[in-house]
């Protein structure tokens, strides 16, 4: 290799000063900037989701879960506290755990049987002593000083978080006042009944289901079920919350009878949405008022890859994991409350056909993610251009606005230097 | 006629139905895929894992035939998805039991997915555990419970199992 193929193959520039309002194809496809990822976002100050609560009710109890790419266990702990660390033993690094939940006194590695306690802490080594005093560990080996990392554990409304920086903000400062109350909206003071775990593989990077979840311009154009049957148009009452750094928002809409002369808007666009399309069984839409309020549709998005969803009745959890550059796993909890009535949870479980790799109105997520990284192979070096609703990140009351997806950039770009 | 002519006219009637179904998805007009189902038919779609969990929710939870027609209408009309096909291979089924008219039976299958020209991949395995009613010389879905053997869903699931 020549000194100029060394210099085309650097990382080039972001090409814009501003911060967000052009987004270039190379940060989705280049394999050092997921290396820049691992290190400063998901070893990083930031928090990631991690487990509901109610998955460790037990002392014992475990989820196996990942931080990025990071194999992690999450346990309730012999004090009952919780804790998290890496799903990998002290010793040569095998994975712990190798099933997805459970309930355990130890975790002891398969391999050569080291053993770990459900706070992590390396606590017992086999043969230690050797037999017959031959063989056995080295002198002066201190358990103490070896072990998976651990991670710094926070809990609002029953969201388990984690984060593998001791020096991270506190999880209540990182989310902001607004963003925890809004969390809190949809699961303050009840306990949720997980109704169903799916894991949808999309053919993209991470960051584009990202952008998609921020994108509240696309909703009612992308996805025609929602506008046809009136769940949600951008004519209709609503707005956007930006956090102040940019990385976390929610999305918000509301039924407002006042708005129906706003419904010719479609037809005046030519955008597809607008037809004719009837359903045969309406009970797909019944719903129940759950929140106090008129808010049928509120999509929420912890920076950098959690998303807490309500769609009417139907709440799910959503965790956006990178696998590889050209891959992500996108990880669905649909959710219940233990209080729900029979019928109540009977409209929960028909509104999931709405949700899901196979929902109404969330299909096409699935694939456009995918439509962007095909389109764009050939294209490192151009930039995606962000300037619905201006180029700023701020909060406002319309929703035909790229501001939460240049929030996500601005933050993205000051956390990892890019 | 001895219990096991009975069980062999059945499992081959459910043969014959199963292979108009996925005739009907695979190659045939899909508009008719309700039309395997009685009117207050239950179908959903869900992972083993969940189905063992005995999680509540599904991937497609539908409890009506107009359910059914609905979930077409929509693939047909509203959503985007690629152009894609599916090709579907059963095991021959495996009655479990005969109440009545009505008959319990479990049936794997193996689809492929095939999106616009491009190559064919191994989309779904899993088995059906259903409930028939048979009504004279052909018989019908009361429930389909489509158990998928993985918890993983390649970009996205439209048309039904």
């Amino acid at each position: 290799m020549n000194a100029s193929e060394k210099i085309s193959q650097a990382r080039p520039e972001w090409p814009a000063k501003d911060g967000a309002s052009l987004v270039p194809y190379w940060v989705f496809q280049r394999e050092d900037v997921a290396e820049v990822e691992r290190e400063k976002l998901f070893n990083g100050p930031i928090w990631n989701f991690l487990t509901l609560e109610v998955e460790l009710e037990n002392v014992g109890d475990f989820v196996a879960v990942h931080v990025g790419e990071t194999p992690v266990i999450v346990t309730r702990g012999e004090n009952g506290e919780l804790n998290a660390f890496e799903n990998r033993c002290a010793h040569r690094g095998s994975l712990l755990a190798l099933e997805d939940r459970g309930n355990v006194k130890d975790f002891t590695c398969v391999y050569h049987a080291w053993r770990h306690s459900l706070e992590g802490d390396l606590v017992g080594i086999a043969f230690k002593r050797g037999i017959k005093k031959k063989g056995g560990i080295a002198d002066g080996f201190d358990m103490s000083k070896h072990g998976p990392r651990k991670m710094r554990v926070e809990v609002h409304e029953g969201l388990v978080f984690g984060s593998f920086d001791p020096n991270v903000e506190n999880l209540k400062d990182y989310l902001g006042e607004e963003i925890a109350q809004r969390i809190t909206r949809v699961l303050g003071g009840r306990k949720p009944v997980i109704l169903g775990n799916y894991i949808q593989v999309l053919p993209n990077n991470w960051k584009l289901y990202v952008e998609n979840t921020k994108d509240s311009y696309h909703a009612s154009i992308l996805h025609t079920f929602f506008t046809t049957f009136e769940l949600n148009k951008l004519s209709q009452k609503g707005g956007i919350l930006v956090s102040e750094k940019g990385g976390h928002h929610a999305s918000y809409s509301s039924v407002d009878p006042a708005e129906e002369n706003g419904k010719d808007t479609y037809k005046q666009q030519k955008i597809r949405s607008d037809s004719d399309l009837s359903l045969s069984d309406m009970t797909l839409l019944e719903n129940f008022r759950e929140f106090g309020d008129d808010t049928t549709l509120q999509i929420l998005s912890v920076f950098p890859n959690f998303v807490l969803q309500q769609i009417q009745n139907s709440i799910a959890v959503r965790t956006i994991l990178p696998n590889g550059t050209d891959s992500m796993h996108l990880k669905w909890t649909y959710v219940g409350f233990e209080e729900d009535t029979p019928k109540q949870r009977k409209i929960r479980l028909k509104q999931s056909n709405l949700i899901g790799p196979g929902g109404y109105v969330s299909m096409e997520d699935g694939c456009i993610g995918g439509f962007v990284r095909r389109g764009t192979v050939g294209a490192p070096d151009d930039s995606a251009v962000l300037a619905m609703g201006g180029y700023d990140i701020k909060t406002s009351d319309d929703r035909i606005t790229e501001a939460a997806i240049r929030g996500f950039w601005t933050e993205y770009r000051a956390k990892t230097g890019l | 006629m001895s219990d096991l002519t009975k069980l062999r006219d059945l499992t081959s009637l459910i043969a014959m139905v199963q292979g108009r179904y996925v005739h009907t998805i695979d190659d045939g007009d899909c508009h008719e895929w309700p039309e395997f189902f009685v009117d207050d038919c239950f179908y959903k779609i869900i992972s083993a894992d969940n189905y063992a969990r005995n999680m509540e929710a599904g991937l497609m939870w539908m409890d009506s035939k107009a359910m059914l027609r609905d979930r077409i209408l929509s693939l047909l009309e509203a959503n985007v998805y690629e152009r894609h096909s599916y090709r579907h291979i059963l095991g021959q089924p495996f009655i479990t039991s005969v109440e009545g008219d009505e008959l319990e039976s479990e049936t794997s299958f193996m689809v492929a997915r095939i999106t616009r020209e491009g190559p064919t991949d191994l989309f779904a395995t899993g088995r059906y555990i259903d409930r028939y009613r048979v009504i004279g010389d052909d018989a019908k879905i009361i429930t389909r419970i489509v158990v998928l053997d993985s918890s993983h869903i390649d970009t996205l699931l439209g048309f039904p199992l």
